[in-house]
């Protein structure tokens, strides 16, 4: 059932169109997240989701109602901002108990309600004290309580955890995914970091210059890139210059860097023409390095040397050669050996991959 | 050794500065206690002064004129310049933002003088309620920056998120706005306050005949001779006006480092 919809929408700051014709649908009870690069046009898209700003066109509907003209104070929904935005003159009870004031609930039902959200969210303890007095994880904290208090339909997360530390964030990211799967509340999570929206989402929304470049589920957006921008944004990736050379019903077979021949599964193989230039994209953990010949005519194998190697901790990243200066980055997981790498610099490697496992990334034309 | 010298010479330093600030307004407070009429020997303690002060009808109507003006203007500055703190924080326009300083640093003798045409030009009868208008000018700007430097160290979502929480406008304002920026207005109408209170040149030109506040009626007792009545009112309003300004900088620190 969709909860969210967003239809058309275009903002233009200044003359440049900073969310452009967006439309998505967004289910009841979903972790969907906005991902893309700063000025791509998510935290605009949220702002006019919350009211906070206006759409110079297009509608918006929260559950089959048009809010679109309504003031941000009339919304069933709250915003997570990314300073936290609490009230400094009030104390943390009173800031949870503010949407209630709002509301117009009576006493009695506001205090045992604030309690129930300050124990959901470990913070009894502190209800008395002020924002100046309390750390970074536990003013989140109180945000996330402030705006759950009063059941909202949609909770809008504007990078919340860009100002806490790496340890802290991941442990607020289980935090999170727990909180929303116990309320049931539907989320949507503006955020640019790729991890995180991997993590964390039902389903990603990749923003660019104010488009959707892909919206997918996590796996589909991360493995099965739809645009170059897709495939460069999201973790490491190997982009190679392809040609399709012949299509079948549910597969397209290209020409790769000018020389290799692979055969590749593809769900728009029937839009493509021969001709259809483009890239072919593998992420580097899907390629494989042995000394010696790999014996499986279903993989793409071949003779590379190695130029460098990078040294993660968790796993190694080389850099090999093949023919003709194309060079591939390969990713190898650091499970056996304490060293950082299992081939030095000038090896002749045996390299594989299984062609399925990339994907084809047709040019816009 | 080096840094140890150096230190030394910045208490000294420190402690001439002090001294050159604060030795004539201890001898002023010291001289009200002294029991004679003239001269600066010291003849014993008296608090006959402070008897002869509270008697002079005439200074007590000029303290209560001044205090009912100072309160008049610095309520009215306080609103003033708290819409004007914001405003100007919210849609930062660059030349109001140094106009309204120039009251500030303007020398009060032209701000005088400006306001003695201004009133005379629009026919305005010169007396108590020129006075408080000229005051509420320049008291003003002073509140204006109070807030505008409130408004700086405080986070703007906030605003939003009053709203998005479910209040409208109104009550984001009263709500949420104005008990934020509560040291700030504080602050500033502490200080519209000592300075209504203590001003002379302003005043001085706006007043017009009969009308008299403590600083003139004070400037036109030391024009017969200092007398140890002057120190014992100076005392008054030293004490008073450290009263107010320390506690306009507990209020909000940030506007006196």
């Amino acid at each position: 059932m969709t909860i969210l919809q967003i239809k058309n929408v275009t903002k233009n700051f200044d003359d440049s169109v900073v969310v452009d014709n967006i439309s998505i649908d967004i289910n009841q009870g979903e972790f969907f997240t906005l991902l893309g690069p700063s000025g791509c046009g998510k935290t605009t898209l949220l702002r006019m989701v919350a009211g906070l700003i206006s759409p110079d066109s297009g509608r918006i509907f929260l559950d089959g109602k048009d809010i679109t003209d309504l003031p941000p104070e009339k919304r069933p929904l709250h915003t997570i901002f990314q300073t936290y935005a609490l009230f400094p003159h009030l104390s943390v009870f009173d800031n949870i108990a503010f949407p209630l004031k709002m509301a117009k609930w009576d006493k009695s039902r506001i205090v045992t309600q604030v309690e129930e959200l300050l124990e959901d969210v470990q913070l009894v303890k502190f209800k008395n004290r002020f924002p100046h007095e309390l750390s970074g994880g536990q003013k989140q904290r109180v945000a996330i309580a402030r705006s759950l208090v009063d059941r909202p339909k949609l909770l809008l997360l504007d990078e919340p955890l860009s100002a806490l530390d790496a340890r802290l964030r991941e442990h607020m990211h289980i935090e999170l995914v727990k909180l929303q799967e116990e309320t049931g509340v539907t989320f949507v999570y503006v955020t640019h970091d790729q991890q995180e929206a991997l993590a964390l989402s039902s389903r990603i929304a990749v923003l660019n210059g104010g488009k959707i470049e892909q919206l997918d589920v996590p796996t589909k957006v991360y493995s099965k890139p739809k645009t170059y921008f897709v495939a460069d944004f999201l973790g490491k990736c190997n982009l190679i210059k392809a040609e399709v050379i012949s299509t079948t019903n549910d597969a397209v077979t290209l020409k790769i860097a000018g020389y290799i021949n692979l055969e590749v599964k593809c769900e728009y193989a029937a839009n493509y023409k021969i001709g259809q230039k483009g890239w072919y994209s593998i992420r580097p953990e899907k390629i494989r390095l042995n000394r010696e010949e790999v014996e499986n005519t279903d993989l793409y194998r071949a003779q590379a040397k190695v130029l460098g190697y990078y040294y993660y901790g968790n796993d190694t990243l080389y850099e090999i050669e093949l023919g003709d200066n194309l060079v591939l980055k390969v990713m190898l997981g650091n499970t056996k050996s304490v060293e950082p790498k299992f081939f030095n610099e000038e090896t002749m490697v045996h390299m594989s991959f299984d062609p399925h496992a990339g994907s084809f990334i047709a040019e816009e034309l | 050794m080096q840094a140890n010298k150096s230190s030394k010479l910045l208490i000294l330093g420190g402690i001439f500065t002090f001294l050159f600030l604060y030795v004539p307004l201890i001898l002023v407070i010291l001289y009200s206690f002294n029991d004679s009429r003239i001269g600066i020997s010291w003849v014993g303690f008296t608090l006959k002064w402070y008897k002869v002060l509270f008697a002079d009808s005439q200074l007590m109507s000029a303290a209560v004129n001044s205090l009912i003006i100072a309160f008049v203007a610095s309520f009215f500055s306080v609103i003033l310049g708290t819409f004007a703190g914001v405003a100007l924080h919210k849609y930062k326009v660059p030349l109001l933002s140094s106009l309204i300083m120039i009251p500030v640093a303007a020398p009060e003798l032209l701000v005088g003088v400006a306001l003695l045409l201004f009133f005379l030009l629009i026919n305005f009868t010169l007396g108590y309620v020129s006075i408080v208008l000229a005051h509420i000018a320049f008291c003003t700007s002073f509140v204006t920056l109070a807030v505008k430097s409130r408004m700086v160290g405080i986070d703007n979502s906030i605003f939003d998120a009053a709203r998005d929480l479910g209040a409208n406008s109104f009550k984001s304002f009263y709500l949420v706005l104005i008990p934020s920026i509560l040291p700030g207005i504080i602050a500033g109408g502490l200080m519209a306050f000592t300075l209504s209170i203590d001003d002379f040149v302003i005043t001085f030109f706006t007043a017009g005949v009969g009308s008299t506040t403590l600083p003139l009626s004070i400037y036109s007792m030391i024009k017969m001779g200092v007398t140890p009545e002057v120190n014992a009112i100076s005392t008054i309003i030293i004490l008073f006006t450290l009263v107010i300004t320390s506690l306009a900088s507990k209020i909000s620190p940030q506007l006196f480092k």
